[in-house]
């Protein structure tokens, strides 16, 4: 057998990556390239998506000729991707129109207001399992349509077509398949959660022209073959990032789940065949499917605000010199000394979802030293991550037995063991840092047959890291009355006009 | 008499010039003051800069002191910072080699664990990160003993923990030398019996040794039956050290 390797694609919001991994899922070599971010007004986030295509051009090569191999000894390519990013492209010439507008962008904060109070915006709601936010796609794609005349007309004829960064790349290497996966549409709001295939009514809801849509497969199984930077090379799967990181953690059965702790967290956790509306500020999302199979589902908590607060600890405050510093400064004190810090720098996420709220430090007495307020960063991410793991507990009853994690904060030994104790459940650290690659080589690797099945998989996740919880109940308890206390000082701060 | 280096004297008189200044600096008065060309001043203090001895205002560009200049006397890399950023490092060396992946650097006359990687078996583990090992019985704390500039070897009675533990001052210092040469050290059943490690230094800036990595597990998987260290585990090991360094920004080695 010649083909003993499996390519990952991480387009991330940040840079892209291509990541080679072995049979034993082993990172063998890694090429990576930031990209440039727009911003053009305040709010507004835009990706050049011809930069980012040269940017996959140039280092799937570079990766594999950093692993010593050739194209022929790559089983599959899988992707991982930015989600909810919008893109629309000219059919003809493969040109996008305009820059493509990212996840964190703002602008149609108007549009999705009025929208949600339009008739048929419950049909929306129902049919995509998705609460009306400028977090989703399809307002970006009724924005985007209506900013050049004779536009809508194009894409009503198929000349003008749409994407998020999936269809983009698979376009782009396969030289003209439009398609998408079940995960990437389902954050678009034009998915209908039960056919995992576009919802007329939504499409027309939002004036999208069905003729620009991409054809919606499962997230597991062939797409086609690579003609460009991995010529040969069969495309065996596409899945949105925090996915990824699911499948990369081997969560495949209904209450396992995984938290991704970078600038912002993202836990989701899998719900089998269950698609579960949320009543407590969580998303509903498909997981992935395998074709052939049915999907599987996840819910999803989304933290706006975890590492970003302690870069913002290290750049606005300049308490610390570095990231990691903030644990040595945390340990200078044995508790937060009465303190807590609330990250609401633009509104709470889940789940609370107050996009009014403001970030609050309370508690501040003149016992307090840098050492608390380094723990007080800390500790916030832990408290929102159990917040989230409450509303998935009470949402899908199915209680929470231990959480995997992964992400740079997993580095911090005291807020890993913090978490631990807040939760009051083991957290524990795969031996695999890079999840998100691993779960989109995991799923071309599987669509192709070189890993038989989803045990295979799960035989090579190992545990490199456990933190079990020690903190005493009723301090538990108190903790979290007082974090909790503290989060409602943070609603109603900014006023509404009107 | 061998020559003084020129940059060095430069260097220096920036730092007088910075320490005795009104706290912050322009390049251009900089320059003028010391009467140097730009770019050879701004050569100074980007060098400077990287080693944390000169900071660089975000907004105006002005120099000033560094922080790190204060701290002269303390360890100069956090542990914290050196967890974060050998983890990537640390991982693929348990995975490669099916054993326990610790890395240590010094405290006192002690070794301090600021990271280990269980060993993936899936066995149950506890995490060892803070805990104190002594110096001269293990294969970490002997790799930085080995590097130590003066009085390497510690003068007080060194423990005795198994009859295989190294505690004559002499045959230590032999030991240290040897792992000077070699580049690497090993624990056979030195702390405890049935257990063996081996480990390799971490170089920061300037070949600074800053802690060293290594793998631990039984003396039968570490070792062949000669009680000798596996080369095989040995170059990974090596390997994963020198990753780590180039990533601290060490001088290629």
């Amino acid at each position: 057998m010649t083909e003993r390797y499996v390519v990952a694609i991480d387009q991330g919001t940040t840079s892209t990556r291509c990541i080679v991994f072995d049979r034993n899922g082993q990172l063998v070599s890694l090429a990576q390239q930031e990209h440039k971010q727009y911003y053009p007004k305040p709010g507004w986030v835009e990706h050049d998506a011809m930069e980012i295509w040269r940017n996959v051009e140039r280092l799937g090569p570079e990766a594999l000729r950093r692993a010593g191999i050739g194209p022929e000894q790559v089983a599959a390519v899988g992707i991982a991707n930015q989600r909810e990013t919008t893109l629309l492209w000219d059919r003809a010439t493969g040109l996008p129109v305009g820059h493509a507008v990212v996840w964190q962008d703002t602008r149609t904060d108007a549009l999705v207001n009025s929208m949600s109070l339009t008739i048929g915006a419950d049909q929306v709601r129902h049919d995509s399992a998705l609460p009306f936010a400028t977090y989703f796609s399809g307002p970006r794609v009724a924005w985007m349509l209506a900013q050049q005349p004779g536009l809508r007309e194009r894409a009503e004829r198929g000349e003008v077509l749409f994407g998020t960064m999936e269809t983009w790349l698979i376009w782009k290497l396969t030289g003209g398949l439009h398609v998408t996966d079940v995960t990437n549409a389902s954050r678009t709001m034009m998915m209908d959660v039960h056919t995992l295939d576009w919802s007329p009514s939504s499409l027309e809801f939002f004036g999208v022209p069905k003729a620009m849509m991409p054809e919606v497969r499962a997230s597991i199984g062939v797409f086609g073959k690579a003609t460009s930077a991995f010529p040969g090379v069969r495309i065996g799967a596409a899945l949105g990032d925090q996915q990824a990181a699911l499948f990369g953690q081997t969560c495949f059965t209904p209450g396992e789940a995984k938290c991704t702790y970078g600038t912002g967290s993202f836990l989701l956790l899998n719900t089998g065949g269950e698609l579960i509306r949320s009543t407590h500020g969580l998303l509903s999302t498909v997981a992935y499917q395998i074709a052939g199979e049915p999907a599987a589902y996840a819910l999803e908590g989304s933290i706006a605000i975890t590492g970003s607060l302690v870069q913002w600890f290290r750049d606005q405050l300049e308490l610390i010199a570095s990231a990691p510093e903030i644990e040595t400064l945390a340990r200078t004190v044995a508790d937060n000394g009465g303190c807590y810090i609330v990250p609401a720098f633009s509104g709470l996420y889940a789940p609370h979802w107050r996009s009014e709220a403001r970030g609050v430090i309370v508690g501040l007495t003149s016992y307090i030293t840098k050492g608390h307020l380094a723990r007080a960063v800390l500790e916030a991410t832990a408290w929102q991550t159990r917040e989230v793991v409450d509303a998935m507990n009470a949402d899908s009853r199915l209680t929470l037995k231990t959480l995997k994690v992964d992400g740079g904060m997993t580095a911090d030994n005291l807020l890993m063991q913090f978490i631990a104790d807040v939760l009051d459940v083991p957290v524990v650290r795969p031996l695999a840092a890079e999840t998100v690659s691993l779960g989109a080589a995991y799923a071309a690797g599987l669509a192709v047959g070189y890993w038989p099945d989803l045990e295979g998989l799960r035989r090579n996740w190992h545990r490199a890291g456990q933190w079990l919880p020690t903190m005493d109940s009723e301090l538990r308890d108190t903790e979290y009355g007082n974090w909790q206390r503290a989060v409602e000082r943070t609603f109603d701060w900014i006023k509404q006009p009107r | 008499m061998p020559g003084t280096v020129q940059s060095i004297e430069r260097a220096a008189a920036v730092l007088r010039l910075l320490a005795g200044g009104a706290g912050s600096l322009t390049l251009g008065e900089i320059s003028r003051s010391l009467d140097l060309a730009k770019g050879t001043t701004h050569g100074i203090l980007s060098t400077l800069k990287t080693v944390g001895f000169v900071e660089q205002d975000r907004i105006s560009g002005h120099y000033h002191l560094g922080t790190a200049l204060l701290r002269l006397g303390t360890s100069y890399l956090d542990i914290n910072e050196l967890r974060s950023r050998s983890i990537n490092w640390a991982d693929p060396l348990a995975a490669r080699t099916g054993e326990a992946v610790r890395i240590g650097t010094a405290l006192d006359d002690q070794v301090l664990i600021v990271h280990h990687v269980f060993r993936p078996d899936d066995t149950f583990q506890t995490l060892d990160v803070g805990s104190l090992l002594p110096m001269h019985a293990t294969a970490i704390g002997k790799a930085l003993l080995a590097y130590r500039a003066a009085g390497a070897v510690p003068t007080k009675v060194l423990d005795r923990f198994t009859r295989r533990t190294i505690i004559a001052p002499r045959a230590l210092a032999a030991e240290l030398k040897l792992i000077r040469e070699n580049g690497w050290s090993a624990e056979v059943e030195e702390l405890t019996p049935g257990e063996a490690a081996i480990a390799a230094p971490i170089r920061g800036q300037g070949g600074l040794v800053v802690g060293a990595i290594g793998i631990f597990g039984h003396v039968e998987r570490i070792c062949d039956s000669h009680y000798e260290p596996r080369p095989r585990l040995v170059a990974f090991v090596r390997d994963a050290a020198r990753a780590v360094s180039r990533d601290l920004g060490a001088a290629r080695g």
